[in-house]
């Protein structure tokens, strides 16, 4: 039996402090695929490589855990070490920013909506990668083809991952009083609910600030819902429509049941808002019932979800927080890293992996629909088919520059604001949202 | 074979070098160059290459393409930026004239000595020295429209009946910026102002208590006459600094709700980083430069005179 001397316990203790040191150096555990004798690599690993990651922190906490056993499996299984860096969600796209303009930084990064589209001429061509990840399982969800192919370059500039899905979450004992038996499925069964919550003191809560997921969601699966776009098919700005009226007068009712103070709501308040028993229903991901379960007991039964109400044009039209994995092309290592998102993207190891966030990332994968856990709890069903028949920001334009500029500067968000905070006619707020869209497409 | 030196040559080398040092206008450019060196590649280059970005059509990682006056032809026919420009004025006017009176209030407080006035002194310094994300995170619990502990306090005084929002309107968020803002900076103009206190011959002020000047007239004729030159140091170094407060706004409201919280900083931010347009961001930042070219010249102004 070996004996743990003091040198060598010092040493252990510091390899353990130099690994905390430097983030998630990955090491070695025991593989799940690596074990298996059939993998083999798909790209040819350059000699002598390393990766670094740069991903956001996990909103539930079985992400971090699963992201980093199948990241040390693929370290086993390939020799190349893995450096994960850990950041707030928000803050990913500075870095990336930064990461783009000087040229250096991580290989990859997991970033949100459509920042590769800002700078596509940086990032690694991954269309094999894409394409074979599409056609091993189902094919791609036609919402994520427009975070990860670029019809400027014609080619995949990123490998979508998939939504943070957008769904109600809601309190069934307070759904009851308000007198439905279950969660409306139309925009007009959904305002007369929001109507009775608010009348019941549970009102719905939906973010109106500048909250980059949780109004962007929101907003835009209601202009979308009565048909309205920003852009048409040739990027031209039609904002200003009768549609886009009907939506802002539909957000106007709706706002008026919700909450005092969702105008100044970021990402977050919405999740402290309903566990307090704040509000009685919002839009969200799968989170805030996975974290009601952990700490909030009391009311974790009580707690349920629903896929978002259908609008006039008759079809879902969620609006996910979308993320993807890209690769800078200054990376010395680009054939370890797509071999490293294959490894992590493939069915043996994203399938744990979304078991383990209880379906907070709904892959963008169209055959991951028949993972077990979608149907494991009624709760998790709705983040199944977030991606089914919707939208990327851009829609019906082009994803690139033009749309992520759009998003980020909250135009439809404020469109919203102008009339449900400022009193603004729908008919001015959406001539004032065409002005800045037009600014930027014209 | 040693190579020799003439030496008459070489006197005359270092004896001219002897008198260029003399000279003061050399030595003293010489003497000058390593921090002239540093400020140029630290401050004007950047400033340059801002300017330059202004002026072009760069985005991030892109070549960038000179498009003259374009960026800011746009953004003067923009409402987003003509609303930031004319926030980020009442932001820092509206905040430094609180801070100014707030401060020489406290100062004047603080300059008596009284039991335990010098934990006061340091506790006075508290909003001042903790970092500015940490006490925007504080005012946004404390703004919060469901769990604000002001609303809290006052619903249980039973002087209001809902939880006010404060930062879900336009007037009201920008109100509750200032007074964050007016928070954070009351101990600079408090500390600086007694230090100017501190400062008056005492014998000023008891001449002119024998003269019969009660507290208020000696204020008036005597302090505030001589805190005049700090108050224009206070103020216009405030000022610079309000302008470009990025930290508070980005926490607690990123420029919402609708917009009526975003200021110079926050945009360009938004527009250059976030949207990836540098060029336009650029522009955005470059039109602090006119407001802080006025305020560094009366603060280099107002130190000169007061040497």
């Amino acid at each position: 039996m070996n004996k743990l001397s003091r040198r060598n316990f010092m040493k252990l203790s510091a390899g353990g402090a130099a690994m905390a040191a430097t983030g998630t150096l990955l090491g070695t555990t025991a593989p799940a695929w690596a074990a298996d004798s059939s993998y083999k690599p798909m790209f040819p690993i350059e000699k002598g490589a390393k990766l670094r990651l740069l991903r956001w922190s996990q909103f539930v906490s079985g992400d971090k855990k699963l992201w980093e056993q199948n990241s040390k499996a693929f370290t086993k299984a390939t020799g190349v070490p893995v450096e994960i860096q850990w950041i707030t969600w928000t803050d990913v796209q500075a870095k990336s920013a930064l990461a783009a303009q000087l040229g250096s930084g991580p290989d990859m990064i997991m970033g949100w909506y459509d920042d590769p589209f800002i700078y596509p001429h940086k990032l690694v061509d991954v269309s094999d990668l894409a394409e074979h990840l599409g056609k091993k399982y189902g094919g791609w969800y036609h919402v994520a083809r427009s975070y990860g192919y670029s019809d400027d370059e014609k080619r995949w500039i990123a490998v979508p991952v998939g939504a943070s899905g957008a769904a109600m979450t809601y309190r069934q004992s307070w759904m009851q009083e308000a007198g439905f038996d279950s969660f409306p499925n139309d925009f007009d069964g959904f305002l007369k609910f929001s109507r009775k919550l608010k009348k019941n003191n549970h009102p719905l809560g939906l973010a109106l600030g500048h909250a980059v997921g949780d109004a962007n969601t929101w907003t835009y699966w209601v202009l979308w819902g009565f048909g309205g776009k920003p852009v048409n098919e040739d990027n031209h700005v039609v904002i200003n429509s009768k549609q886009t009226r009907e939506a802002l007068k539909y957000a106007k009712a709706l706002h008026e049941t919700m909450s005092p103070g969702v105008s100044s709501w970021l990402d977050g308040n919405n999740n402290r808002a309903f566990l307090s028993g704040k509000v009685g229903c919002t839009m969200n991901g799968i989170s805030i019932w996975y974290v009601a379960q952990n700490q909030f007991p009391k009311i974790a039964d009580d707690v349920r979800t629903a896929a978002n109400p259908i609008g006039p044009v008759g079809h879902p039209t969620t609006f996910n927080l979308f993320t993807q994995a890209f690769i800078f092309k200054y990376s010395q290592f680009p054939n370890a890293a797509k071999e490293y998102l294959r490894f992590m993207l493939e069915k043996p190891h994203a399938e744990p992996w979304v078991n383990a966030m209880k379906g907070y990332v709904t892959p963008a994968l169209q055959g991951y629909a028949d993972f077990p856990i979608w149907t494991s709890n009624p709760n998790v069903t709705p983040y199944r088919d977030v991606l089914k028949g919707t939208h990327f920001d851009g829609w019906a334009g082009s994803p690139g520059k033009k749309a992520a500029n759009a998003l980020n500067d909250f135009i439809i968000v404020d469109m919203f604001a102008d009339v449900c905070i400022k009193g603004h006619s729908p008919a001015d707020a959406a001539k004032t949202a065409e002005r800045r869209l037009k600014a930027i497409y014209d | 074979m040693a190579v020799s030196v003439p030496v008459g040559q070489s006197e005359s080398l270092r004896a001219r070098l002897a008198r260029a040092l003399d000279n003061a206008q050399v030595l003293g450019p010489l003497l000058a160059a390593p921090a002239t060196a540093i400020l140029l590649a630290l401050l004007a280059y950047p400033l340059f290459l801002g300017i330059w970005l202004s002026l072009t059509d760069a985005s991030l990682g892109s070549t960038a393409h000179f498009i003259g006056l374009k960026n800011y032809v746009h953004l003067f026919q923009d409402p987003v930026f003509l609303g930031a420009a004319g926030y980020s004025l009442l932001y820092t006017f509206g905040a430094e004239l609180f801070k100014m009176s707030i401060g020489l209030a406290l100062a004047l407080l603080l300059n008596r000595q009284f039991r335990g006035y010098r934990v006061a002194r340091a506790v006075m310094l508290l909003p001042w020295v903790a970092p500015t994300v940490l006490s925007a995170l504080a005012w946004l619990w404390l703004l919060d429209p469901q769990f604000s502990a002001i609303s809290w306090l006052l619903e249980r005084m039973g002087l209001i009946h809902s939880y006010i929002d404060f930062l879900g309107n336009p007037w009201p968020a920008r109100v509750s910026l200032i007074m964050v803002n007016i928070w954070r900076g009351i101990p600079y103009f408090a500390i600086g102002y007694l230090a100017g206190l501190q400062a008056i011959p005492k014998e000023l002020l008891e001449a002119a208590a024998i003269d019969g000047a009660g507290a208020w007239k000696s204020f008036v004729r005597i302090i505030w006459p001589l805190l005049i030159p700090i108050t224009t140091i206070l103020v216009s170094f405030s000022s610079i600094w309000t302008i470009t407060d990025f930290q508070l706004i980005w926490t607690m409201t990123r420029g919402g709700p609708d917009n009526a919280t975003q200021v110079f900083t926050t945009l360009a931010y938004q527009r250059a980083i976030n949207g990836g347009s540098l060029g336009q961001g650029a522009a955005v930042a470059i039109c602090v430069i006119p407001v802080m070219l006025v305020l560094s010249y009366f603060a280099l102004r107002s130190i000169r005179e007061t040497r």
